[in-house]
């Protein structure tokens, strides 16, 4: 319990709570602040406590700082890629699963292990963990797992960057890491490492493929080496060369061919890697901030979405369709929140793709990923540019949106 | 299958396995001619003055053509209020005032909401029938129930609280119209109910192993009449929604054996010290 501090005004709306940790809130579109907000309680009886070690900041969370998914309240805690050490259980805890003091990593889907979806192992459809089912109801037609940190559609949970995290139904959500690990080593496999490894995984890679990824972010660089690791016969990185040229040479050090899209022009270079082909599956790892490649397109969608007619950016996507192979593999790990425009649709039919998405059901994966890392077929921690204090948390959505001072990824630091 | 018609419903279940036919709202609570000019219900025209005479004031308070628009929509009903006569109703052909007073919902010519919801649940229907049957579970799942009290008779007694009406307290008695173990439950309220509502759920097993589908079907009198109904929609405290959420409730319980919930967790306010989170599930709409 050290590490808990005591508030040092007294407020008597926060008489009970006089433990107090610091959490990184997100206020207004672009504005996160660190404020100290009182402790997490065990709030159903299968909860646990977890004073966390390290917590990242994803792209994903940078959609939500810029208000491109709505359903944010001010003040509501950021973060869904932390781990660390069990604090306290609730009494309906198996403890033969997790007890106090176990080292664990938390996926960023909250699973029950009971609904249909989540039988069929697909834990981030998982229906009955969302506490405001009816907000998802409405936007996608049904309910998703509620997810730490990520607005209120996915049940406003209070999130990871912060001292302690709460994790409801923890027996099924804590997963147990081995102490011989270093954090950066294992804290990916909450969402980065297996949201790669889906995307590679969902397209049944062979030898002979060859595999292009639109954006060199964390996630790209994850499945940039897991599409290696499945045997991908050619794997291709697109990105901006002018603002993340540093992300490309990372792409290049994990033997990927990389395409700066600023003064290449894309179609023309994938259709020469494949032999006049197309590349066989194309991976959309940018999302709905995608920049557009022509001035034309940036300018259309910039202006459609501050008319709130138009709620995504899907450049990455549509360039994605227009370049693959006829019935290749499309698969699509950015996140989407909304609407899109412009979806070329006749490509995609006529050319009979698959495609691929979800949120990814990290549960599924994190054993058979943890065993890569422990077989050294991949160190994760090569993703880690910065690792600051958890008070510095707005520096570090600034240089990571901003592409500053090389960042790929930051760790926040609860504890410093 | 109309709940209420008792008598000429058991044959036609039996010949439909499952009574899968949906259920048709109570004949009775169709509409007659429209004879007369005045058809809006007495207690709804008075909800209608004074939801009307706000709208009015708040266009007013604005001081400016959208307000002015408002301030003529709440005139438009003080208007259909004080006369009794709404044109929109007229053209919908919807009418709210004749038959009131009757009390049973036989003796009433007021349509009701009509609500039918299904879930598919991961557990037996004997669990599920077990839970649903004892009455004095339900408020464990249904938030808008205080309490429910199983009488003698198959009768009960159920007290409800609706946020959106200040948290009014409403109670009715309701007996058990049909009971086929595993299968079915049916309801209706009796006479003096503060919401007169018939309602059925049904738990028929789901194709393979998809446990038991739970279909539930609700016909109500809302308290305010149609216009009431529609505020309590603006405000969160929409029927449906309700209903399924008291229903996904019920999954949830059945399934995790808890209803996982997100109020007292720690949350910031931006001014530098957070505080507990809270959440009314009363939100006006123009805040």
């Amino acid at each position: 319990m050290g590490y808990r501090s005591v508030a040092l005004s007294y407020d008597p709306c926060v008489a009970e709570q006089e433990l107090i940790m610091k959490a990184a809130i997100w206020c207004a579109p672009y504005k996160v602040k660190v404020e100290n907000v009182p402790d997490p309680k065990i709030l159903n009886r299968r909860d646990a406590i977890v004073r966390l070690t390290s917590t990242c900041i994803c792209g994903s969370d940078l959609h939500l700082v810029d208000g491109f998914i709505p359903f944010m309240k001010p003040g509501d805690i950021l973060g869904h890629e932390p781990m660390g050490i069990v604090e306290e259980v609730g009494p309906d805890v198996d403890k033969n699963k997790l007890k106090v003091g176990d080292r664990v990593i938390v996926p960023f889907p909250i699973a029950c292990g009971e609904c249909f979806f989540c039988r069929r192992q697909l834990y981030s459809c998982c229906d009955n963990t969302n506490p405001k089912a009816y907000l998802a109801e409405q936007a996608f037609g049904e309910t998703l797992a509620g997810v730490f940190g990520y607005s209120h559609l996915t049940g406003g949970y209070a999130g990871g960057q912060a001292e302690f995290l709460r994790v409801p139904l923890a027996d099924m959500n804590c997963q147990k890491m081995p102490g011989d690990l270093h954090d950066h080593q294992i804290v990916f496999l909450s969402d980065i490492y297996p949201t790669g490894y889906m995307a590679a995984w969902h397209c049944n890679i062979q030898r002979d493929d060859t595999v292009a990824i639109w954006g060199c972010g964390p996630v790209g660089q994850f499945t940039i080496r897991c599409a290696m690791m499945l045997g991908a016969g050619k794997v291709v990185a697109i990105d901006n060369g002018r603002t993340a040229g540093y992300r490309l040479k990372m792409a290049a050090d994990a033997g990927a061919i990389t395409i700066d899209n600023r003064s290449e022009d894309v179609y023309e270079r994938l259709m020469d890697l494949s032999g006049g082909i197309g590349p066989d599956i194309c991976i959309d790892a940018v999302g709905m901030e995608s920049h557009g490649h022509s001035a034309m397109e940036t300018i259309y969608d910039k202006v459609k979405t501050n008319l709130m007619l138009e709620s995504d950016r899907p450049a990455a996507l549509r360039q994605a369709i227009e370049c693959c192979r006829p019935g290749g593999t499309l698969s699509i790990p950015g996140v989407y929140g909304g609407l899109s425009d412009k979806i070329p649709m006749g490509a995609l039919m006529n050319k009979g793709l698959t495609i691929k998405t979800g949120q990814t059901h990290v549960h599924r994966f994190v054993p058979e990923l943890l065993d890569f890392v422990r077989q050294g077929k991949i160190d994760p921690s090569f993703v880690v540019t910065h690792r600051i204090p958890l008070s510095q948390a707005p520096y570090g959505y600034e240089i990571f949106r901003e592409k500053r001072d090389g960042c790929v990824k930051v760790v926040l630091d609860p504890a410093a | 299958m109309t709940v209420i018609d008792q008598t000429s419903s058991q044959t036609a279940t039996e010949t439909r396995p499952g009574g899968g036919q949906p259920m048709a709202p109570p004949a009775q609570w169709q509409r007659p001619g429209r004879e007369q000019e005045i058809n809006v219900g007495q207690r709804e025209r008075a909800v209608s003055v004074a939801a009307g005479s706000i709208v009015a004031l708040l266009g007013l308070s604005r001081r400016s053509i959208p307000g002015a628009l408002i301030a003529s929509l709440g005139g438009a009903m003080i208007y259909r209020g004080a006369t009794g006569r709404c044109p929109a109703y007229e053209s919908l052909g919807v009418d709210t005032a004749h038959g009131e007073g009757g009390g049973r919902l036989q003796g009433r010519t007021e349509r009701g909401i009509h609500i039918a919801t299904a879930f598919t649940i991961n557990r037996p229907p004997e669990e599920l029938y077990g839970f649903w049957r004892n009455f004095e579970n339900l408020p464990r799942i249904m938030t808008h129930l205080d309490s429910v009290k199983t009488l003698e008779g198959g009768r009960s007694h159920w007290v409800a609280r609706m946020e959106s009406m200040g948290g009014k307290r409403m109670e009715w008695d309701a007996e058990i119209t049909r009971d086929e173990p595993n299968k079915l439950i049916s309801w209706r309220s009796l006479p003096g109910a503060d919401v007169e509502n018939v309602g059925q759920v049904r738990f028929q097993p789901g194709l393979g192993d998809r446990g038991t589908e739970v279909h539930v079907e609700m016909d109500y009198m809302p308290p305010a009449g149609r216009l009431g109904h529609w505020i309590a929609s603006l405000s969160g405290d929409n029927p449906k929604r309700v209903i399924r959420e008291d229903l996904r409730n019920f999954k949830r319980l059945m399934e995790i054996g808890e209803i996982l919930t997100i109020i007292g967790q720690p949350h910031g306010t931006c001014t530098g010290q957070g505080k507990p989170y809270t959440e009314s599930r009363w939100k006006p709409l123009f805040t």
